[in-house]
């Protein structure tokens, strides 16, 4: 048994080994302190891996288990069925994965749950490539960025993971953004007051990952927002509706600008995806 | 005591409600899905109190049963073939993660090609994963084998998950008369489940699973080889409980007439029956023949075999998969490494693959190779026995054409 000689604030440990200016670690910190300890959570590997510990050590105070990349959702749901045949509805049975380990190799399990309406949080933090194992490109990896996989730049849009849970007809589906953590924290509660599959997906900043200096962590999220690259909203009982809509959309390139995986981008491709952009916003605000 | 007609895989099911599974997460596959379609109907008639994850596929079947398993209720699945190589990877996690599932195998063949019937390839392609493997001859074993394996694995000393395996059709699909236990015997026999090792409760946290390092990695995968031998030990102590309780005698290996037999054939699985039976024939004729069954193959009681087969000059091992790149097929590597230093000649024979029937003439003639070697004519080490004539020209375009 090692002693703890000081309890950390929050259910994470101190000291945690993240990047400078990862956005995982402020999300997962914020997303536990919101369900609190009655919670079992699933890990796949990946960049959340590092809170899963190492060896006899773990960076976390509740239950929980690191699965295998593609069956987050799997888990979570053996759990929560397991939980509730011996009478337990109030522990939160929280799935937490990146990008990659739900939107392409998980994306199978997340659809199990979500048409079987297995009532677990499902937390995509999304940094937009597969970072853990050294940036390779995702299908949540936007259109143009740079990975050590998309050496030229991505010729293909992101996929669109809340749209695909909408087309499951989940209760409670929302994005969020370390940028606005008010509303982050708010989306979780919901998450958690949910009776079925609730998801979150959250746009998630990497400066090892994306070429920023640490400190703009924040400033790029917002960024993202104001300019419609991420957009906040939520679809709770069918119906969608917008948590943040920026007065007037800022030019891309003031996100682009800011980040290293972008600054291959000529000036027609930067063109590109602000049309990419801009149209993908106009037609969210369409279907509202 | 009951008796009922049940053919392999109700026999299953039988032995997943006597263990009072609390989540069933099942996909079905042939010759399995009879498995997945009456637990959810023994569900819905609230038959089992459990619940069912009617999930998408046989990896989310593992993963959400051990998920399932973790929280403290027994977790129940079943599978076969490419079914079971997509668990695959997750079958590590439960035998790793030292999570006690027993879980029914309908053997049936791997692809390619695609074939919907027996062979055994499809567990053996697994038996490296860290479950325990136990081979059923008929229907009633499908049952016993099946409580047998919730003692064993859920034992503080082992805590090991368990494949149950049963031919596919030959035993799936076959109706046999089974003598079914009454359900307080069998909560006496197994008692309610709890979680002995691993286990998630937010009242108790544990992390499990996380990235170790090599530092710990060897000792920990070498805490899975001592609950293994540990297997060997404790299994013949349950079987003499599963007597005293039941009536019927389990064993790790089975012999069959061996003891002045000049020749011995080691089997797996639903062949023993009629290897039996043809024994008993070419003893009526004055052959001095024997058989040894192998019920548990993980672990592999090496002793037993060794000292069932001690003094023999020869010995068959019928293989039902194909053991492609080794010498002869896996139960022969395991028989002759148990053998390793003797004088006895072990012979490997392959048939009965993709539902190819093994029939008495089979074995009759893998008894009468046997025994040519006992008479010091010498035979092939490795014999692929039901091997039809021609078997390059199968599917030669060409051959088809000229038949045309």
């Amino acid at each position: 048994m090692y002693k703890i000689y000081k309890d950390s604030k929050g259910l994470v440990a101190h000291g945690v080994s993240a990047c400078a200016g990862c956005g995982l670690e402020l999300i997962i910190r914020n997303v536990l302190d919101v369900l609190g300890e009655d919670t079992i959570i699933v890990i796949p590997p990946g960049c959340s891996a590092l809170f899963s510990g190492f060896g006899k050590e773990t960076a976390l105070k509740i239950a929980g288990i690191q699965g295998n990349l593609e069956n987050t959702a799997a888990y979570a749901a053996g759990i929560k069925a397991g939980l509730q045949i011996q009478g337990n509805e109030h522990t939160t049975v929280l799935a937490f994965a990146g990008d990659g380990a739900t939107v392409d190799i998980g994306i199978q399990a997340l659809s199990g749950v979500m048409e079987r309406r297995d009532k677990i949080v499902y937390v995509c933090y999304d940094n937009e490539a597969y970072m853990n194992t050294g940036i390779q490109g995702s299908s949540s990896t936007p259109l143009g960025a740079n990975t050590t996989t998309t050496p030229t730049g991505k010729n293909t849009s992101r996929k669109d993971l809340i749209k695909i849970a909408e087309a499951h007809d989940i209760p409670y589906a929302a994005t969020a953004s370390v940028a606005n953590l008010v509303d982050l924290r708010k989306k979780v509660q919901k998450a958690k007051d949910t009776d079925g599959p609730a998801l979150l997906h959250i746009h998630t900043p990497c400066p090892t990952g994306w070429g920023f200096d640490t400190a703009k962590s924040i400033e790029i999220s917002k960024e993202a927002v104001n300019t419609g690259a991420w957009i906040l909203y939520e679809y709770e009982a069918g119906v969608r509706k917008i948590s943040y809509k920026p007065k007037e959309l800022r030019p891309i390139s003031n996100y682009l600008k800011l980040q290293g995986r972008f600054k291959h981008l000529k000036e027609n491709e930067i063109v590109e995806v602000q049309d990419e952009i801009v149209s993908r916003f106009h037609k969210f605000m369409s279907e509202l | 005591m009951t008796f009922k007609m049940l053919d392999g895989n109700a026999a299953a099911v039988e032995g997943m409600q006597l263990a009072r599974v609390g989540v069933i997460s099942a996909y079905p596959i042939t010759p399995q899905s009879a498995i997945a379609e009456k637990l959810s109907e023994m569900v819905d008639n609230d038959q089992i109190d459990a619940k069912y994850i009617r999930v998408e596929s046989e990896h989310t079947a593992m993963s959400a049963a051990i998920g399932a398993q973790l929280t403290g209720v027994r977790a129940a699945t079943a599978t076969s073939s490419v079914g079971l190589a997509l668990m695959h990877e997750v079958l590590g996690v439960a035998s790793g993660c030292r999570v006690p599932i027993v879980m029914p195998v309908v053997n049936r063949a791997l692809v390619s090609p695609w074939s919907l019937w027996c062979d055994h390839q499809d567990a053996m392609a697994e038996r490296d994963s860290g479950w325990l493997q136990f081979y059923s001859e008929n229907v009633q074993d499908v049952l016993d084998l099946m409580l047998m394996a919730y003692r064993v694995a859920e034992d503080e000393e082992i805590l090991l998950p368990a494949m149950v395996c049963l031919d596919g059709f030959f035993l799936s699909h076959s109706m046999q008369k089974v003598e079914c236990p009454d359900q307080a015997k069998v909560d006496s026999f197994l008692g309610k489940y709890t979680a002995k090792n691993t286990h998630l409760n937010p009242k108790d946290p544990m992390f499990i699973n996380d990235l170790t390092s090599s530092d710990e990695f060897t000792e920990m995968r070498y805490q899975q080889k001592v609950a293994f031998d540990n297997a060997l030990r404790i299994i013949p102590r349950v079987q003499a409980e599963f007597y005293e309780t039941f009536g019927r005698r389990l064993n790790l290996v089975e012999e069959y007439r061996t003891e002045d037999a000049e020749v011995v054939l080691v089997t797996l699985g639903s062949m023993s029956g009629t290897a039996k039976h043809v024994v008993n024939t070419l003893r009526a004729k004055g052959l001095k023949v024997g058989i040894l069954k192998i019920v548990s193959f993980r672990p592999f009681p090496d002793e037993l075999v060794r000292t069932a087969l001690r003094g023999k000059k020869v010995v068959g091992v019928l293989d039902r998969s194909a053991g492609l790149g080794a010498e002869g097929g896996p139960v022969w590597l395991e028989t002759t490494s148990a053998l390793k230093g003797t004088a006895t000649e072990v012979k490997s024979y392959i048939g009965g693959l993709g539902g190819r029937d093994i029939p008495e003439a089979t074995i009759e003639k893998i008894f009468a190779e046997l025994l040519e070697q006992y008479n010091n004519h010498p035979i092939e080490n490795t014999t692929w026995i039901d091997l039809k004539e021609n078997p390059l020209d199968i599917r030669q375009v060409d051959k088809l054409v000229q038949n045309l």
